[in-house]
C-alpha cells in the first residue's frame, strides 16, 4: 500500500561548517578569537543528523519524501551542503552571509530556521527537524531546544534511538541522560537532537560526491528570511585553559597519608 | 584473453579506485606516513598484470585497504569524541 500524501515526511537537517575535531585550536595574540585560517568540516554531531535522516529514508522508503539540508554561513559553507548532498540529502538551503560576518549565535540560528520552516510551510511542511546536539567550535547546545521552543513543538534531545512511524505520525526516541536512558512517545511535528550513540555516520564516496555536485542549492539572505542575526554577546576574551599542574611523586605509603592529610583528605571510621 | 569491453571496465574501476583512495589519503593522520607515496607504488608495480584473476586479486586488495582506512577515520573520529563529550558528565574534562 503506498503510503498517502498526507503521511509523507519532509525532514530538514541544518548543518554548520566548523574547525576540523582533529585541529589543534589556537587561540590568537589579541585574545579575541581562535585562528580560523584551519581545515574545516561538517560539525560531528551534524553529520550525525545527516546519517540519522538518511537511514529513515533507507527504514521508510516511499514515505520520507524529502531530506533538505540548511546551513548559515559564508560562501565555504556551501563545501558543507555538498558533503551532506553526497552523503544523500536531496536538495541544499544556503542562507548565505558575507565572509566577514560573525558566527550567528543560537538564538539567531533558531530565529533563521524557524523562518526557513515557515517558508517551505505551503510545499514541503518539515516534519522532523533533526540537529546536532551542540557544535563542536562553541559547544552551546541550545540550538535545537530553542528552535523548539520558538516553533511550540515538542524536543527530543540527545538521542540515541529514532523510530520513527510515518503513519501515525509519532516517533519514539531514546535519550541520552544522566544516570541512564529516558524512553520518549512524541507525536510530529518534532525537533530531535543527536546524541554521539546515534548511528556511525557514512563517509562520502567519491561517486557520490560527484552526483552530489547536480543536487540543487538555494542561496536566500537573511534579509529574504525576515532575520537579523547580528550577535547579541560580547566575547571579552578567548584564553586556553591553564596547564595541569603535575603530581608529585612519593617514595613509601606514609608519606602518601602524609600528602593525602595535607590536602584535608581524612580517614574513613572503619 | 578478456574481451576489450572487459579490460576497459577493469580499467575504469582500478582508475576509480585509486582516485578514491587518493582522496582519502589526504586525511590521513600521520603526516609521517607516505600514503600517496604508497600508493601510487602498489599500484604501478601491478600495471602490466593480465591474468583476469590476479587483477581481480589487487583489486580486491585495493578495496580492502580502502575499507580499512575508512575505518581508521571513523574510529579515530569516534573514540576522540568520546573522549571529548563524555557520557557521564560529572567525570573529570579530559586534560
Amino acid at each position: 500500500m503506498r503510503p498517502t500524501a498526507s503521511r509523507l515526511l519532509n525532514i530538514l537537517v541544518p548543518v554548520k561548517r566548523t574547525i576540523d575535531y582533529a585541529v589543534k585550536i589556537r587561540v590568537n595574540p589579541d585574545q579575541k578569537g581562535v585562528d580560523l585560517n584551519v581545515k574545516h568540516s561538517m560539525n560531528p554531531f551534524d553529520e550525525i543528523a545527516v546519517e540519522e535522516a538518511v537511514r529513515l529514508r533507507e527504514k521508510l522508503k516511499d514515505a520520507v519524501k524529502s531530506i533538505k539540508v540548511v546551513t548559515i554561513g559564508g560562501t565555504k559553507s556551501q563545501e558543507t551542503l555538498r558533503t551532506a548532498l553526497a552523503m544523500g540529502a536531496d536538495s541544499g538551503i544556503h542562507v548565505s552571509l558575507a565572509d566577514s560576518d560573525p558566527t550567528p549565535e543560537p538564538l539567531g540560528v533558531a530565529k533563521a530556521l524557524r523562518a526557513v520552516i515557515e517558508r517551505e510551510k505551503a510545499k514541503t511542511p518539515v516534519d522532523l527537524v533533526i540537529l546536532g546536539k551542540q557544535a563542536i567550535d562553541d559547544d552551546s547546545s541550545q540550538t535545537g531546544q530553542m528552535l523548539a521552543g520558538l516553533l511550540n513543538w515538542p524536543q527530543a534531545t540527545f538521542a540515541s534511538k529514532l523510530v520513527v512511524d510515518a503513519e501515525k505520525k509519532e516517533a519514539n526516541v531514546t535519550r541520552e541522560i544522566d544516570g541512564g536512558l529516558e524512553e520518549l512517545k512524541c507525536r510530529l511535528p518534532l525537533v530531535v537532537t543527536t546524541d554521539l550513540r546515534l548511528n556511525e555516520p557514512r563517509y562520502a564516496s567519491l561517486p557520490n560526491i560527484m552526483k552530489a555536485k547536480k543536487k540543487p542549492i538555494e542561496k536566500i539572505t537573511p534579509a529574504d528570511l525576515g532575520v537579523d542575526l547580528a550577535p547579541r554577546l560580547e566575547t571579552l576574551k578567548v584564553a586556553e585553559p591553564p596547564k595541569r599542574v603535575g603530581g608529585g611523586k612519593v617514595e613509601n605509603v606514609d608519606q602518601l597519608i602524609e600528602k593525602l592529610k595535607e590536602a584535608g583528605i581524612t580517614a574513613v571510621k572503619a | 584473453m578478456p574481451t576489450p569491453q572487459a579490460s576497459q571496465a577493469t580499467r575504469h574501476r582500478v582508475l576509480a579506485l585509486y582516485k578514491e583512495l587518493h582522496r582519502l589519503g589526504r586525511d590521513y593522520p600521520d603526516p609521517t606516513y607516505n600514503f600517496h607515496g604508497k600508493l601510487r607504488g602498489l599500484f604501478e608495480k601491478n600495471k602490466n598484470l593480465t591474468d583476469p584473476a590476479e587483477i581481480e586479486k589487487a583489486i580486491k586488495l585495493g578495496e580492502y585497504i580502502r575499507n580499512e582506512t575508512l575505518a581508521l577515520y571513523s574510529l579515530r573520529k569516534y573514540r576522540h569524541l568520546k573522549r571529548m563529550y563524555p557520557l557521564d558528565s560529572k567525570a573529570d574534562p579530559p586534560s
